[in-house]
């Protein structure tokens, strides 16, 4: 089972709140991935309002509440964000996004790891959305993140595992969970990433935009979890075209 | 996890062996095909069951190893300091109780050594000494290097492990790597074969790596003695070993070594015989398992061996290697540890080299940017 911090998950699809056609969709779509993690862009909730629509639909007992900074431009501001969101929605879980450039949304590593230094001392868990940067990402490990999370495309790209050669690297090297953020637009990307090892899958545009968000939230929860069985399983090789032996390296032995 | 020995102490001895015996020829064939392996696939490898499949695992290993390292090989030279020494080790020509002329090396002697040494091209040293920590203890080793640091342009140590601060120590004043051979994963083996010095401390051994990449070494040298217990089990825990580290101390580089008991004064009869199709079957494995780490081989291996594995993976070799102190220069004819088995000149292996098409490389560090 995943653990990341404290908590277990059952579900490897963690799942985002954005870009649903109304409330009422998500909460559906939501229930119908049966992710145990969603995360909600602070930005967008008003956290006075115990009310809030987004708030109010995503309230069930199996949802865990990861607020996003989306929209801060610096450490400064992430961490000022990521205090707010403790206060209000009582969680010290945050997942830190650090854009300062407003149309691609790619994150700035330099902030971010400056941000997750700082929130890590004052007791947040940091899940932080990142290029597919493998020093990044130990260098992160190194301040004590509890997961990381990068990109396979650009945010809401829907293009796919893009960036794999790192991914897989990154897999290879890491002590924490590695959850795929970002750029994941099919069921098959999700899977793929699953069988290379990846411990989860963030997948918010590609079901909130699909013409029909409630039955691509099942789709994605049915390719997560075979990505999943079939990367503990572990795959049959792929069959390469077999190098004719040129000399024989090893008759010195006879 | 907070060293190896935690990752160490969930794996038992016995288990891991039968794991190993029981791998099948489908596990080796996967094992080929795969292009990322883990440590299933290696123990699949190094199995009785690949054994058919070793001229294709030696093809795949020098493909790893060309596409990697290119046709290159790098030549460095051991240098003994001291052959003084408080452990008993059962099969150590320098063993405490052994009754031996003891020598430490003078500056001056260090310095007639270096020369000799330089004068066959070296430029990457390894330094050894055995274990006396009030004769050859930190502050030696220390004034060795500050010493000859603007000799060698790279420098080894193997001596008796050292703590987290002294490493730190050595490695301001141009330390590169250090060469920690656990001799033996298996517990009970170890304190028979080590039942008396400091050396006799099994867990502070084999968490020493650890304590080098806490320091931020460049690299860190593993291994195991063959020949003391099954040379597979001991294979698997080496490779346990490194991946362990590779995950933790990702800044650090390491090097794989494959010594085989030697005959020396007093001698010790290997209890587990590992043959020569063995060693290559190791030899391949490790390359197939680790595109990256560095496979070195010393003298101890024959010429015929030493001519051919070359070719499959070994990416450095020393050459006309004394393993006595002063065995250079300064006292050619005093007790070696063990018995080099290839004695070529340096000049003879280096064209030995180049008639295989490798590169001698001589220099492949600088050690002033610190």
């Amino acid at each position: 089972m995943l653990q990341i911090a404290d908590k277990k998950y059952t579900s490897r699809l963690f799942t985002g709140t954005g870009k649903f056609s109304s409330s009422q969709v998500m909460r559906e779509a939501l229930l119908a991935s049966e992710s145990e993690l969603v995360t909600v862009a602070l930005k967008r909730v008003d956290i006075e309002d115990t009310q809030d629509d987004i708030l109010h639909h995503i309230n069930h007992s199996h949802i865990n509440l990861l607020p996003n900074t989306s929209g801060v431009r610096n450490a400064k501001e992430a961490v000022f964000a990521a205090q707010l969101s403790r206060e209000a929605l009582e969680t010290n879980w945050v997942k830190l996004e650090i854009h300062p450039d407003p149309k691609y949304l790619l994150p700035d590593p330099i902030e971010t790891l400056k941000a997750t230094e700082e929130l890590v001392k004052l007791g947040f868990v940091v899940m932080p959305y990142i290029h597919a940067d493998p020093v990044l990402c130990k260098r992160l490990e190194e301040v004590g993140v509890q997961c990381v999370m990068p990109l396979g495309a650009p945010i809401g790209s829907n293009k796919g595992l893009k960036t794999q050669d790192f991914l897989e690297i990154i897999i290879d090297q890491s002590n924490v969970p590695v959850i795929v953020d970002a750029g994941i637009g099919a069921p098959s990307h999700a899977a793929y990433a699953m069988e290379l090892g990846a411990d989860a899958v963030l997948v918010n545009t590609a079901i909130a935009v699909s013409q029909n968000p409630v039955e691509m939230a099942k789709a994605f929860k049915m390719a997560v979890a075979a990505g999943r069985m079939a990367f503990e399983a572990k795959l049959a090789p792929v069959v390469h075209k077999k190098a004719a032996a040129s000399s024989p390296l090893t008759s010195f032995l006879n | 996890m907070s060293s190896f020995k935690d990752v160490f102490d969930t794996y038992n001895w016995d288990e891991t062996l039968q794991s190993i015996f029981s791998k099948t020829e489908n596990d080796v064939l996967r094992a080929l095909i795969n292009t990322k392996r883990d440590l299933e696939d290696f123990k699949a490898l190094i199995s009785p069951a690949a054994k058919p499949y070793l001229e294709e695992m030696a093809q795949l290993s020098r493909q790893l190893t060309k596409k990697r390292f290119g046709n290159t090989i790098q030549m460095y030279s051991p240098m003994y300091l001291s052959n003084e020494c408080q452990n008993i080790c059962t099969y150590c020509g320098f063993s405490m109780t052994n009754k031996i002329p003891r020598r430490t090396l003078t500056d001056a002697e260090i310095l007639k050594e270096v020369a000799y040494i330089k004068s066959k091209g070296y430029d990457h040293i390894l330094l050894v000494t055995g274990e006396a920590n009030k004769i050859v203890g930190v502050d030696y080793i220390n004034n060795v290097l500050k010493f000859i640091r603007s000799q060698f342009s790279n420098i080894t140590i193997e001596v008796q492990p050292l703590l987290q601060d002294e490493y730190e120590l050595l490695i301001e004043n141009g330390l590169y790597a250090v060469l920690v051979y656990q001799e033996t994963y298996h517990r009970e083996e170890y304190k028979k074969h080590h039942p008396k010095g400091k050396k006799s401390n099994f867990d502070f051994r084999l968490d020493t790596p650890d304590r080098l990449g806490k320091a931020g070494i460049h690299k860190i040298g593993l291994g195991a003695l063959f020949g003391l217990e099954d040379w597979r089990a001991d294979s698997f825990f080496t490779a346990l070993h490194l991946k362990y580290l590779q995950k933790t101390y990702w800044k650090t580089k390491y090097s794989i070594s494959f010594p085989r008991l030697r005959p020396h004064s007093g001698g010790l009869e290997p209890k587990v015989e590992m043959t020569d199709p063995d060693l290559v079957q190791l030899i391949c494995a490790f390359r197939l398992l680790d595109e990256d780490v560095e496979l070195s081989m010393s003298t101890r291996e024959s010429e015929v061996f030493r001519n051919n594995i070359v070719n499959l993976g070994i990416t450095s070799i020393s050459a006309e290697s004394k393993t006595n102190p002063g065995g250079y220069a300064v006292a050619p004819e005093s007790l070696e540890q063990f018995e080099i088995s290839d004695e070529r000149p340096t000049e003879v292996i280096t064209e030995m080299l180049k008639g295989n098409g490798l590169d001698v490389v001589w220099k492949d560090w600088t050690n002033n940017w610190e």
